[in-house]
Formats: structure tokens, sequence, C-alpha cells
């Protein structure tokens, strides 16, 4: 670390390659709001970084008690960032619980800035400390900075008109301002967002930017720290104009743009379910882009109303999580069999039944892939991160469309909610595929259920003249598509439906290999666990460790040459957030192969280090 | 709905390659009969025309209709009619279920289209018995019906499909029954001109696992006594002679001499008076309504969605893939 005089402050200004920071509070205190904003205000000054927002089902669990800590992680820093940190270097709590809670994950000789306004013994007692941990060696291993932030709030805000109520909700962004006079950051961008957030309370606006400003100021004034930290722009990201995104928005984004790339308009059937509202409530902004929202009575009408737009000519898209995908199998059975493009977004959480809300998870691969009443083949792919959850999107309407087919996309609550910066790609270079409707009688006759080289079938709007035809559930005759019963023409179409599904093959690339293309062991990864991967990966090379990964964005059916890369390792280690799901999946297709499950259920995803010694482990056997 | 230029459209325009597979006898034909009749007249070209349905033998049949048409799941009719008629306004989008596929297993839906008042035509096929899976009681079903699933008789009190609609709020009611041509046809073709959600209850006979349930007041030899047509703006009278009228006094309708039963009024602010009538039939003594029983006015759903599309492309203009992408807070790196 270099040391450097910060102009207008006795204080050093240190040099920090990368840091963790941990907001934790009430799930009243806005800890998200204060969360999102460092990261927002970290990613235009241009560091690299990922975020983990940590909260509970509830909307205000009992104020000042465990399950109501709030938290949101975010890792900022000059160097590549994969995930939002193991340990955080920095913990901000706002009362006895948000410490209690999270003191566990703090680095040892990391800092702890508590709010000492918010530790009495009514404090204390919802939750659930005999003693107070500020007085009984608790925190003995860490740097402890004390503050009364309620009495600063309230003096800071004596001159406004707010109630005493109102000026202590303004907490966090005292907070803030702490930490953005602790990371060298500028105040104008949530300046400018308090505008815009209250516009119509202008008063509300003033308030939080005078607490913001008062802790910006306590940094100097109170010499609470020992110096004052700074993080450069990340100098390692590649040219480009970027923004700030969560995966929610990324997916929501990427769906849009492939319609368009497909010249088709979107029409998306939603039910609210955590974590995925997020992306209703984004899309229905769009409407100047031609998007229609229909927030249907429940899951399954949110899934046939998009089924029916579907076949009336738009992009149908609906978008759930694992319960709601549970409700939405019989729809999905039809629409493979009308064969008509739909998208299936599950951004999954923790399970079974009503779960874990608002944590993470990947358990429900099994359910995309097979989670249907007979033989209903479906394209199944998985976002990695936030910002390629926009790929992913793209990638759902080209195979929808190609293939006339529903696709899946998976995503999770780590994605959805998580934050990274996103480097826009150039209009030019998306490369539009334009979905063609039959729009008259083909030489020969017209027949629903002709086949084009994809095996897909011809799609037809209602509305064209000459081409009115039924579609349903039913088993259909091969070309007529009229009502079959009959034994062979059964089996025929249930294998032309498998054949047209494992044909996606056909189009999608063999993933590359993270690092040698030999060696013991090869971990691959799917879906969110990609940072944690790629992380652990890069510091198992840096230790000289003979390993390498693989992640799979296409996880059914499973790209082609998978056989010939896992044939180069003595064994393929599937770390994912389930019992080993995809593990499961890759020995059924490669039995041949030494596939070992690493399975993690705690509605959390992989700690970095926790790869480390699991592959490292095995390494040594 | 534009009329086609070309030659007008008869019955047979209307009738697919398919073979009719119901039942001999099955109330269904009458149906099916009358609807691609009443299509003719319409002025809509074939091709504009969409037939979506749920599950049952009622659901077959958009396999009959030489339009559009969509058989889709069980009781799931509803909200796939609501993606196709709200994704095409320009459709014309005829819905067909039946008792258990519409008020069971597809009540929610069929709850919620009809409070959103999605233009589109329901036609609700109620034979008050599960059909296609061989006989089990129905929502329809009345307290004692002997089923293969209620050996000793149904314990279940069913529901007024009227009712039902009007509590949903549905903007056009009505009802009519199978045997009975004329009054089927009058109030289908008021069906399809109203604008909005329209439910036609039509009471329709099973010949096989229900046979001649309506047959107490819809035979035709008692129909004129048992019923009463419901025609807005004119009297309720009924009778063969048209001698016997209603009047709704309080909340309690009482039969009164024709000259003094009261003006039928189906657009009524409160659809009060139209669930009096659609219960008229707990009471023995009284006639069954059919007819229409309401037709109001009320916002077009899919038409407030194309609107608010139209109001934010003139706002902020048709959205572009740079606006889509590059928005937000962007930087250079």
């Amino acid at each position: 670390m270099s040391q450097s005089k910060n102009p207008g402050s006795e204080l050093p200004l240190q040099q920090q390659e990368e840091v963790v920071i941990r907001f934790a509070g009430d799930s009243g205190d806005g800890m998200q709001i204060t969360g999102n904003q460092f990261t927002h205000t970290s990613a235009i000054l241009g560091n690299d970084l990922a975020t983990f927002p940590d909260y509970p089902a509830e909307i205000r669990a009992p104020a000042g008690t465990r399950p109501g800590v709030s938290a949101f992680q975010v890792r900022f820093g000059s160097a590549d960032i994969h995930t939002p940190g193991d340990q955080p270097d920095v913990l901000v709590a706002m009362n006895p619980a948000a410490l209690i809670v999270n003191i566990k994950d703090l680095k040892v000789g990391g800092t702890v800035v508590v709010n000492t306004g918010q530790f009495g013994d009514s404090d204390l007692k919802k939750a659930a400390l005999a003693k107070n941990p500020l007085k009984d060696g608790t925190l003995s291993a860490y740097r402890v900075i004390e503050i009364d932030i309620n009495k600063r709030v309230s003096e800071a805000l004596k001159g406004t008109t707010l109630s005493s109520k109102e000026a202590q909700r303004c907490k966090n962004f005292y907070t803030l301002g702490l930490m953005y006079w602790l990371y060298s950051r500028p105040l104008e961008s949530t300046l400018k967002w308090l505008d815009e957030k209250f516009v119509k309370r202008p008063e509300l606006a003033e308030a939080n930017k005078l607490a913001m400003q008062a802790g910006f100021n306590a940094g100097d004034i109170h010499e609470l720290f020992q110096g004052r930290y700074e993080v450069h722009a990340c100098d390692v990201m590649p040219k480009g104009t970027y923004r700030n995104i969560m995966g929610n928005d990324a997916l929501a984004i990427g769906l849009v743009t492939g319609a368009k790339l497909a010249n088709l308009d979107v029409f998306l059937g939603s039910y609210p379910i955590t974590p995925a509202s997020g992306i209703l409530e984004t899309l229905s902004t769009y409407k100047n882009h031609g998007v229609i929202t229909f927030q249907a009575e429940d899951e399954i009408a949110a899934i046939c109303s998009a089924l029916g737009a579907a076949y009336a000519g738009h992009l149908g898209i609906t978008s759930t999580s694992g319960p709601g995908m549970a409700l939405k199998g019989e729809g999905m059975g039809l629409a493979v069999s009308i064969e008509l493009p739909l998208i299936i977004v599950d951004i999954q959480r923790g399970g079974p039944s009503t779960g874990l809300p608002t944590k993470t998870e990947q358990a429900d691969l099994l359910q995309a892939i097979f989670g249907r009443n007979s033989e209903a083949p479906m394209p199944v792919i998985a976002a990695a991160s936030p910002a390629d959850a926009f790929e992913v999107g793209i990638e759902a309407v080209r195979i929808a469309t190609t293939y006339m087919t529903p696709v899946i996309v998976l995503s999770d609550g780590y994605i959805a909610n998580g934050a990274e910066p996103w480097k826009l790609p150039k209009i030019e270079e998306l490369k539009p595929f334009p979905k063609p409707f039959l729009g008259s009688v083909p030489e020969g006759g017209f027949l629903p259920y002709a086949r084009d080289q994809h095996l897909a079938r011809p799609w037809v709007k209602p509305g064209t003249p000459g081409l009115e035809h039924r579609v349903g559930g039913l088993e259909k005759a091969h070309l007529t598509g009229h009502i079959n019963y009959e034994p062979e023409n059964h089996e025929f179409m249930v294998r032309m439906r498998q054949n047209k599904v494992m044909g996606v093959r056909e189009t999608i690339p063999t993933p590359n290999v993270f690092g040698d293309s030999t060696g013991e062991l090869l971990v691959v990864g799917w879906g969110s666990t990609k940072g944690a991967i790629t992380s652990a990966i890069e510091k198992l090379h840096a230790k000289g460790r003979k390993v390498s990964s693989l992640h799979l964005r296409h996880v059914w059916p499973l790209p082609k040459g998978l056989d010939k890369i896992f044939g180069c390792f003595q064994s393929v280690l599937v770390p994912e957030m389930n019992m080993g799901q995809m593990a499961r999946i890759l020995r059924s297709e490669y039995p041949q192969h030494n596939i070992i499950s690493y399975p993690k259920v705690q509605g959390l995803p992989f700690r970095t280090s926790e790869l480390i010694a699991k592959v490292e482990s095995l390494l040594e056997k | 709905m534009t009329p086609e230029a070309q030659a007008p459209l008869t019955k047979k325009d209307f009738k697919s390659d398919q073979e009719v597979r119901w039942c001999p006898g099955c109330g269904d034909y009458a149906i099916l009969n009358s609807v691609q009749g009443i299509m003719a007249t319409l002025g809509i070209p074939r091709h504009q025309i969409c037939f979506v349905s749920g599950i049952g033998c009622s659901s077959r049949f958009p396999y009959y209709m030489n339009t559009y048409g969509f058989h889709s799941i069980h009781g799931r009719a509803p909200a796939i009619a609501t993606g196709i008629k709200t994704a095409n306004p320009e459709l014309s989008v005829w819905m067909v279920t039946g008792d258990g596929d519409g008020l069971s297993i597809g009540g929610n839906h069929m709850a919620h289209i009809l409070r959103r008042n999605v233009d589109l035509k329901i036609l609700l096929f109620n034979n008050e018995i599960y059909g296609l899976t061989k006989g089990q009681y129905s929502p329809t079903s009345p307290v004692g019906l002997k089923t293969k699933s209620t050996p000793m008789g149904s314990v279940d009190r069913p529901f007024d499909p009227l009712s039902f609609a009007l509590g949903c709020g549905a903007t056009f009611v009505a009802r009519t029954i199978d045997s009975h041509l004329k009054h089927m046809e009058r109030v289908l073709l008021a069906a399809a001109h109203h604008k909005g959600t329209a439910f036609v209850e039509i009471y329709q006979n099973c010949v096989i696992f229900n046979d001649a349930c309506f047959e107490d007041f819809a035979e035709k030899g008692v129909r004129d006594e048992k019923t009463i047509d419901l025609k807005p703006g004119e009297p309720m009278v009924f009778g063969k002679e048209l001698d016997k009228g209603i009047k709704i006094v309080g909340w309690e309708p009482q039969i009164v001499p024709a000259a003094e039963a009261d003006l039928w009024r189906s657009d009524t602010h409160s659809p009060g008076p139209a669930f009096v009538m659609s219960q008229l039939h707990l009471d023995p003594a009284m006639p069954r309504p059919i007819g229409i029983v309401r037709d109001v006015r009320a916002p077009i759903f899919e038409e407030a969605v194309h609107d608010q599309l139209r109001a934010a492309k003139a706002k902020r203009g048709a959205g572009t893939l740079e606006q889509l992408i590059y928005s937000g807070e962007t930087w250079m790196v």
C-alpha cells in the first residue's frame, strides 16, 4: 500500500486494490438502497464490482430482531472482480442484531462501524443478547468504530421540518456519507438520485442530502478513522461503454433485445413472485418499445396468456420462480405440443415449497429439464452473472424462434439481485435473426406441421387469409396436425419433438476450457457459480495448481464436444447449489467419466475459499 | 373487423373438414349449427375469427369451425384467449367452455376475464355434469344428483352461472337453451354485437350422462310457462298467452298479471336487479330466466393496454435498441 496526502485532510490517504463492505441493519433501515447507491457510485468511478444483497422474506420482520436483518455486500476494486467476496473488510452494523448476525463473516482485523445509538437495553433484548457485544469482548479481533448515528442524524436535521421519526429514517444516508468519505467517493450521483427519487417531496431529498453530507463531514471532523482509502478505477476492464446492471434488469433488456432482433413484439404474462417480480416490473416500463405486460391472476394464467399471445404472433414470455414453475407445468407441455416459441424464465430460490423466498439456489434444474408430464423436451439455458443474463435473454429468443419451441431460462436470486458493470454491446454487432411468418398458402398446400431444416413447423398469425387451422394439446398427425391417436404416429411425433430439441446442439458452441486443456481436474459449473469458480481457478493457478474449468450456458441439450473435453481430465468436479443435479445429468450422459458432485444448499452462493479448499483436497488425494 | 368485400359467407363456409365426434343426440350439434349460422351473418372474414377452448366435450368445438382455433388445456381458455385478443385486438375471439371447464377448474380465470372486460364472446355449455370424464357431478349439478362419483347423491351446493358472471362484473350476461333455436340465435347475435366480454350460458343436454336434466322447463311443451325470456326494454311477461308477468317489489320478484309487469332493464347502473332475476329459479314457483340479463358498456381491457402503448410511444418515441441498452447512467473505460 502506498501512502499519500489528501489535500484538505490531515489523514493519510492509502491505496487499496479492492474492498468488501457489508451494510447491515434492520429491514426498515434502507440497507439495500445504501448498498445500491454505493455500488452505483463505485461503478461510475470505474471500479469493477460485484454485489450480494441478502434480505429476509418478511417486508418488515419485528424491528431490531435477528430475522429482520437486511444486508448488502459490495466488493469493488481496481482488479478484475468475479464475486462479491467471501468476507467483508468492513461491516457497518446499524443495530445489535445486524452486528451479531454478521460479525462472524468479518475478516479478522477488519473494521466494524457500529451505530451505538441503537445499543440500549431494549435493543439488546430484541436481538436476544444477554450482554452488550460492544463490551463483552465479542469484537476484540476487530477495529471498532463507534458512532451514535441516531444522535448525529438528529443534530444534522435539527433545522428541518422533519419529525424526529422521519429524521431517523435518514440514518442510512449518514452511513453512506461516512463510507463515501472513507473510500474517497464523490456524492454527486447519489445527490442526483435523491432529487429524482423525492421529486414530489423535496424536503425528504434535502434531509437525506444533509444526513449524507453530515456523515461525509464526520469522517474529517471526528477523526473516527486513522486514514482514508482510495480504490482506483479498474484498469483491466475491456474498453467500452459500461452501465451498472442487476440480473433481472439485464435479462429483461436481453429478452426485449432478442425480440427486436427477431422482429417480434413482446408479450409478458407474469404473476408476482420473489425474486422474479423485477422482470415484470422492468418490462412494464418498456411500453414505448411495444412491450405488453399482463399481470395475470395466477401462474397458470400467466403462461397461458403468453402462449395465447405467441399463437397470435408475439414473443410470449412468462417469468416466475420455482413454485410458479411447478404450476406452469401443464402450460409448458401444451407449448411443447403445439410447437410455438415461448420463453419461461425461472429465477430460482431456495425450496422445497415456499422454502427460502429471498435466498438463492439452483435446485430447479431437473424440474426445468424434466418437470412435465410425458415426453415434453425443452431447451434449457442458464445465466452465469447479472451481465450474462442479457446475452442469455437474446439466446433464448433465438432458440425459441429458430426451433419453434418453448425455452426455459434459468437464473437465480443471486444473479437477479446482484449487480456488476455491464460492457454494453455495440448496436451494429447485434445480429438480427428475423422470424418470418407464413403469409400465404405455400406450393403444394398448407401443412401446419410441416418441418424446416431445424424440424421447426411454420408460424402462422391468425388473421392471415387462407391459412385457417386449428392447434391443440391432443396428439397431432404428422404434417396435417389433425387429431391422431394412431400408435405409430404418436411415437413418430414424440421422436420428432425430441429430435428437434436435441437438434439445438447443432447451433450452439462447445464451451471453452479455462486453463490447460488437459489435467487432473476440470471444474464444471453452470449458472451463477461462474464467478466463484473463476475466482477460485485464478487463485489456484497463481498457486501453480493444475486445474481447469468450463462453464455451461446451454444446460439442455448439452453442447457437443463435452465427452472429448472430459476425457482429457482424470475427474470432473461439479459444484452447484443443489444436491448434485447437474452431476446427475452429466453422469447419465457421460457415464464413462469420473463426475464428482460438490453440493451446497444453504441459500448462499459458494465462497471462493470453499471451492479452493475442495479442489485442493481432491488434488492432494 | 371490416366486412369482407368478397361474396357473403354462408353457414357452410364455417364448417371445417373435420368429422364431428359428439354423441348422437348431443345438444352440442344444435349449438354448433347455430354458431356457424350466425357467424355467416356477422360480416367478419373467416381468417379474422379465432375460437378458443379448454377441455371437455364442448371444448372440441374449435376443430369443427373453419376458422383459426386453439383447443387448449383444462380451464385455461380464458387466459389463452386474453393473450390472443390482447396481442391482436383485430381478431374476433370466441371462447367455448363448459360448466366443469369454465366454472370448476377454470373458475379463477373465468372470474378474471369477466372483470377485465376483454372484448370476446364466451359460450358456456352447461349440462350440469362432467361428460368427457364419463359422468361425475359438476359445480352446477343440483344437490342430490346421483352420479358415478356421488353414488349417494351430491352434497355440493351448486352455483348459478349467471349470478357468478354478474358477481364478477360481467358486462353482458345471457342465457339460452340448445333446443330453443330461434332464441339461441337471437342471444348469440346480441352477444356477437356486444362490445366487451359477453357471457352466454347455454343449457345443453347431455344425452348420455344427464339426459333431460332441463326437461322440466326447457321442453317445448312447457317452455313458455316455465321460462321467462328477458328482453331489454320490454315487459317481463311469460306464459303461452303472455298473460303473466314479473314485478320486482323491493328485492322480491312477484308473479303478477302481465299488465302489471315491470319493464326489463338490462343496463341499470347496479347489477342488483339482474342478480335478483338470476336467482329466480330458487323459488320453484318462478319461471326460469333466459334471455339477456345484463348488457352494459365498460372500458375494454385490450384497448386500454394498447392506449398505454400508444401514449408511451407518443411521449418517449418508439423505443430503439440504442435507447433500450444505452440507458441509465453509463461510463466509458
